[in-house]
């Protein structure tokens, strides 16, 4: 659906994206991760026919951007950051214009903007100016927006973004559901909404693809993948030294906390450690009042990739 | 074409949704309502070699008020839209570029026509009341008519130009103010410098809109304020398209 190729977009002596190349597949929801001033919103808006790539090609449902852009635009839903609207319009009035501007057929349009306003949950405000309404509502609008022409594709670009937790899950289950029948490009920098809504990620920093993956296996092959902690009364034993002769235990950082010591146990991925060190601490008689393990989450990934150069 | 409708059906409501429309429309009308009264109470009773409406047509005041409501007719255009953001979803819909350019020209044409209904009412009115003409003849009065609609034409392409230009209100209506009077003065230059050569002085006169406008409203249909005024809209509106594209390589 969308195929990106060797994409480079150079502004006045910075490079934004620097030789982008991916393909997203029908039907996916792809996440879109990167620190702020990553790339994001400008891969978004060369995607989307608002500005043109310095280098490289993108297309859309097999239409180049640039030179097919209307074609490619028609097949396009996106949602721009901070959803810019006509603040002076009202919500139904908006939409209807919108659909319109897409080309959606007149005798169509009532029906096709009930429809995204119902999906979207617009009913109660329909009739409201747009200046009237709240962070949340003004988002859905932008989504119903994006929605309304029914298009193969949709970009979002971070539909969270200052949302509140309510706020957030709702727009969540909804994407979730819109996946069903859409191929969605989402960017944001929320962690957990990504491990929850999409099938595959590409992190970005600085303008490079750093990782391009299932969430799953991202966090499989990261390398803190996974952990175990354990809080023991060890005596005078050297509690990191023993734990560290335990198959599978790479690394032990050691917390006193009076003669309770709390050791972090960085393991090799894959490997569970922890009936070792159950063994262990039976053998030697320590005392010991938690043992748990630490699953690895988008976030151990996420700042391993893009803080990689300051470790 | 449907695409231009909507845009354009877009522009106009937007006109009458913001509070700027009302007050260049009160403006306008209060400055030519009174300009209208003191013509009127001047000629009242006294033989006079014009009519009413070459009177009202050839007025510093009329022209005062002409040269100000360009600016903010034109002003928010294309500004608005980049200062808001709202270009992005625009031109992230399957529109073309000049739809886009041409439905803001036709959104502000439409706005100035309607900004002149009440005015052109006025001679209506004065020959129902008074059974006096208000002008020589139809010819005269239809020549008024299309020159009000040429010379505002080509100075609403203007104000699109300098609206295309930055993303600053007050930037894009400076912008059009001086150049709109930049040009209408051009046309003043042959009767304030008596000593440059007639050549000159002919040549200029080509380009004064009062000039021109004392020929039309006298009924004196002339070709070539019209030959004029529609290449050179056509020019502006050219160039509008041109930087409009632009923004493209300029981010």
């Amino acid at each position: 659906m969308i195929k990106v190729e060797n994409l480079t977009k150079r502004y006045a002596g910075q490079t934004a994206i620097r030789d982008l190349t991916f393909e997203v597949g029908k039907g996916e929801i792809m996440g879109f991760l990167g620190p702020n001033g990553a790339g994001k919103s400008t891969t978004m808006r060369i995607l989307s026919s608002f500005m043109p790539a310095t280098s490289g090609r993108a297309s859309i449902a097999g239409f180049d951007v640039f030179e097919q852009s209307l074609q490619a635009r028609s097949h396009l839903g996106y949602m721009p950051e901070n959803v810019p609207l006509y603040s002076e319009m009202r919500v139904t009035e908006y939409l209807n214009y919108r659909a319109a501007l897409k080309g959606v057929p007149h005798r169509r349009i009532s029906e096709r903007v009930g429809d995204v306003k119902e999906l979207c949950g617009l009913k109660d405000v329909e009739k409201k100016l747009i200046s009237a309404l709240s962070k949340g509502y003004r988002q859905r609008v932008g989504l119903a927006d994006a929605l309304v022409h029914e298009p193969d594709l949709l970009i979002l670009d971070e539909p969270t973004s200052g949302l509140d937790p309510n706020q957030i899950r709702q727009v969540r289950d909804l994407i979730k559901n819109l996946g069903k029948q859409h191929t969605i490009l989402l960017s944001t920098h929320i962690l957990p909404e990504v491990e929850m809504t999409c099938s595959r990620v590409i992190i970005i920093n600085k303008g490079r693809i750093e990782a391009c993956d299932t969430p799953e296996n991202l966090l499989g092959e990261i390398r803190t993948a996974g952990g175990v902690v354990l809080e023991a009364r060890v005596g005078n034993d050297d509690g990191a030294e023993q734990l560290r002769q335990v198959p599978g235990v790479r690394d032990v950082t050691t917390t006193a906390n009076g003669e309770w010591q709390t050791f972090a146990l960085r393991v090799e991925s894959g490997a569970d450690v922890r009936e070792q060190v159950f063994q262990l601490a039976m053998i030697r008689r320590w005392s010991v009042r938690e043992l748990s393990q630490r699953k690895a989450t988008l976030e151990d990934v996420f700042v391993e990739i893009t803080h990689a150069d300051d470790v | 074409m449907s695409k231009l409708f909507t845009l354009l059906k877009r522009e106009i409501r937007s006109y009458f949704y913001s509070p700027i429309a009302y007050v260049v429309l009160v403006f306008f009308l209060l400055l030519s309502g009174v300009d209208f009264y003191i013509q009127l109470s001047f000629m009242n009773g006294r033989p006079v070699g014009y009519t009413v409406q070459e009177a009202f047509f050839n007025s510093v005041f009329f022209w005062f008020a002409f040269v100000l409501i360009f600016p903010l007719i034109t002003m928010r255009l294309f500004s608005e839209e980049f200062k808001l953001g709202t270009i992005e979803p625009l031109m992230t819909a399957p529109v073309r570029d000049w739809q886009v350019v041409l439905s803001k020209f036709l959104g502000a044409l439409f706005f100035y026509i309607v900004l002149w209904i009440p005015t052109l009412l006025y001679f209506a009115i004065f020959q129902k009341v008074t059974g006096q003409p208000a002008a020589n003849s139809l010819g005269a009065y239809l020549g008024t008519c299309m020159m009000l609609l040429l010379l505002g034409m080509f100075y609403l392409s203007v104000g699109c130009l300098a609206s295309v230009l930055t993303k600053n209100q007050i930037v894009s209506a400076i912008i059009s103010f001086c150049t709109i009077t930049l040009l209408f003065f051009l046309g003043l230059v042959s009767f304030v410098l008596q000593d440059v050569s007639s050549t000159t002085r002919q040549l200029l006169g080509y380009f004064s809109a009062i000039e021109q406008m004392g020929t039309l409203s006298r009924g004196e249909i002339d070709t070539r304020p019209m030959v004029l005024y529609l290449s050179m809209t056509m020019v502006m509106l050219a160039l509008t398209h041109q930087a409009f594209q632009s923004r493209k390589w300029r981010m």
